[in-house]
This record gives C-alpha cells, sequence and structure tokens, in this order.
C-alpha cells in the first residue's frame, strides 16, 4: 500500500504568479493541489458542497420571507428569554453563538497541539470541543421545546407568517444535525488521538490506511464549518 | 535537506522523506504550526464581533444601519474562521480560488430569486389583497 504520490513543490519550475500560475497549475495531467493531501482536499470539496446546501436553505429562507404578504414574526422576541423578571431579546441565541465559537478556539488550539505531537493536550481539547458542541445541541433541543410548547409548527405559528416554523425547524435542524455528527466523530478522532493511533500508525478500522496527525486539522476543517454555518444563520436568520 | 515551500507565511518546510519509509506517517505532512497566541486573538476578535452583532439586535437599531451592520460583522467572523481557523491564508492559491471563488456564484442564485420572490408577493397581493 502506497501512499499517493506528492509533488515536490521544490522539484517544480517556478510557477508565473497570479492567474497565470493558478492556470498552470490545473493544467496538462498532473496533480492540481501541490503539496494539499487528498484527505484535505476531498474534506474542502466536501465543504464546498455543504456550503450549497445551507446557501440553499438561506436563499429558500429569502424567498419565502420576500414573498409572503404576512408580516414575518419578530426573532427579537420569539427567541427573547425572561431572565430575572426582564425580557431579555435573543439571549440564548448568543449564548449558542458564543459557546460554538469557544468550541472552534478549542479545536483550533488542538489540531496546533496535533501537529507538535501533543498527544494528552489535543485529546483533551478535542474532547472539549466535543462537550461545547454538545452544550450547543442541548442548548438547541430547549430551544426548539420552547418553540414547539408556544405552537410554532412548520406550518403555523401565533405571531405570523406561516412560513416562519418551516424555515426555522429546517435551516436550525440540518445545522444541529451537523454538529451532532461532529460531536461524534470528534470522540472517534479523540480516542485515536489519546490511544497515539497516529504515532504508531495503527491502521484504521474502516479503511485500513494509516492516520497522521493531519487527520485532526481535517477534522478541525468540519467543526470550523459547522461554526461558519452558524454565523450566516445567526446573521441571516436571527438577527435580520 | 528541508524542502521551503512555495508560500512561506509561517508554513513549515515539508518534511524530506526517509529513503526507507517511503510510505511514511509523515510524507505529506505540511505542518500548520503557529503560535498559540494568534488563536487566543483570533478568538477574542469573534467574541467582540459577536458581542457587536448582537448589541444591534439589543439596541433595535433598523434599516439599511441594521443590515450594513450584520452584514459587515458577518463576512468579518466568517473570513478569520476561515483565513485563520481553517488555515486558508496559509494554502496554495490554487487552492483557495477552487474553495472560495464557486460560493459567490451563489449571489447570482439570489438575485434571482429576488426577482422570483418580488413577483410572487406582486401576484399574491394581486389575487388576495394587501394581506391581514
Amino acid at each position: 500500500m502506497t501512499d499517493t504520490t506528492v509533488t515536490h513543490t521544490s522539484q517544480m519550475e517556478p510557477r508565473p504568479a497570479g492567474w497565470r500560475g493558478i492556470a498552470a497549475d490545473w493544467a496538462s495531467d498532473q496533480r492540481a493541489f501541490k503539496n494539499v493531501s487528498w484527505g484535505k482536499a476531498m474534506m474542502w470539496i466536501f465543504l464546498l458542497s455543504d456550503t450549497f446546501i445551507f446557501g440553499c436553505f438561506l436563499l429558500s429562507y429569502m424567498t419565502a420571507r420576500m414573498s409572503t404578504r404576512v408580516p414575518w414574526p419578530n426573532p427579537s422576541e420569539v427567541f427573547a428569554l425572561r431572565i430575572g423578571g426582564s425580557e431579555i431579546p435573543l439571549i440564548l441565541i448568543a449564548i449558542m453563538t458564543f459557546v460554538l465559537i469557544s468550541s472552534s478556539g478549542t479545536m483550533a488550539m488542538a489540531v496546533n497541539f496535533g501537529y507538535r505531537h501533543d498527544r494528552r493536550k489535543t485529546a483533551i481539547l478535542m474532547l472539549l470541543t466535543a462537550a461545547l458542541g454538545a452544550t450547543f445541541v442541548g442548548m438547541q433541543a430547549f430551544e426548539w421545546t420552547k418553540l414547539i410548547t408556544e405552537g410554532v409548527r412548520p406550518w403555523g405559528n401565533p405571531w405570523g407568517a406561516a412560513q416562519f416554523g418551516s424555515c426555522f425547524f429546517m435551516i436550525t435542524g440540518f445545522h444541529g444535525t451537523h454538529v451532532t455528527i461532529g460531536v461524534i466523530f470528534l470522540i472517534i478522532v479523540a480516542r485515536k488521538v489519546w490511544r497515539g493511533d497516529f504515532d504508531t500508525g495503527r491502521p484504521g478500522f474502516f479503511t485500513s490506511r494509516r492516520g497522521r496527525y493531519e487527520n485532526v486539522e481535517i477534522m478541525g476543517l468540519y467543526w470550523h464549518f459547522v461554526d461558519l454555518v452558524w454565523v450566516f444563520i445567526f446573521a441571516f436568520f436571527y438577527l435580520w | 535537506m528541508a524542502e521551503a515551500t512555495a508560500n512561506g507565511l509561517g508554513q513549515h518546510a515539508l518534511h524530506a522523506t526517509d529513503a526507507h519509509d517511503a510510505a511514511a506517517v509523515a510524507t505529506t505532512d505540511t505542518h500548520q504550526e503557529h503560535p498559540i497566541k494568534l488563536y487566543l486573538v483570533v478568538w477574542a476578535w469573534l467574541f467582540i464581533l459577536s458581542t457587536c452583532s448582537y448589541l444591534v439586535d439589543y439596541f433595535g437599531i433598523h434599516g439599511y444601519l441594521r443590515w450594513s451592520l450584520i452584514l459587515i460583522f458577518m463576512m468579518l467572523k466568517a473570513g478569520l474562521i476561515v483565513a485563520v481557523f481553517m488555515h486558508m491564508a496559509w494554502e496554495r492559491l490554487a487552492m483557495m480560488y477552487a474553495i472560495i471563488l464557486p460560493p459567490i456564484l451563489v449571489l447570482v442564485f439570489v438575485t434571482m430569486m429576488v426577482f422570483e420572490a418580488d413577483y410572487t408577493l406582486l401576484t399574491r397581493i394581486a389575487f388576495f389583497g394587501p394581506g391581514p
């Protein structure tokens, strides 16, 4: 079993700068992403396709919101929480945002310690990331429960345009699913790191290929993407 | 015998392959080693920007100011996450353009759907009246 061959950037003739360089990289029968491993390139391409999925969700939400005659429910009021006797607008969503950003921060540091082959710190930071992700999903479950008890359904709600419910459940549900899958994968990769799979070159159980610490970075790409999608959902669905 | 990568900027040299270890684990590792401080600074900025976008809602800013502020904070946050956390700033230009350009095409779709939504709204008003 051999790994894919790598075009070493130093052995190639120098490329022209800018667009001509890009054309030269893509042209002729060769590997387009020179020093990028396939695992990472494929994760990026998967994330690109996922971008289109979430892009289409937000687009359909925009279309629904623009084309309805009935006023759209005010998210600032819908997602307000009563804390200490006063209504604080959007507070739960703000906390969820901070939790997810923090998980992105710990993940970035886990990747860093992974490349330093610090197994212990990497695994602990990844598990911390997973814990923050699970917290996020828990808060989302709370939010769903609250809205459902208040009478929000995919076909209607007490405050305005009926499409509000379907857009909300579709977008946040799909995002929550992504977070949940991310948490599961984080735990799997953290276990591998902890056990030292990437130091001993132990074959993976599904692909029977040897992993490297780059796997932590690839996992991180997925996790940061989940955070990235939330940035757009927060702006367009909750704040707009 | 370390080989310098074309785009320097903190990206460490590709590790030279050991002759006996052709299928070695570390052959293609392009190490992304940056000081932890960089991540902490970006983390802090993401917190600040999120707080700012929350305050836009908290203080009830409305109209074009609200929308432009939301979009600015959103793009800054997205840029920081992609560039630093996802290490896109240190990737090869061919890779960057392959990933970042296609999503921009979604804007074409957005334009189409804006016209479509306006048309639908117009039709609804024409048939059902201006709404409850």
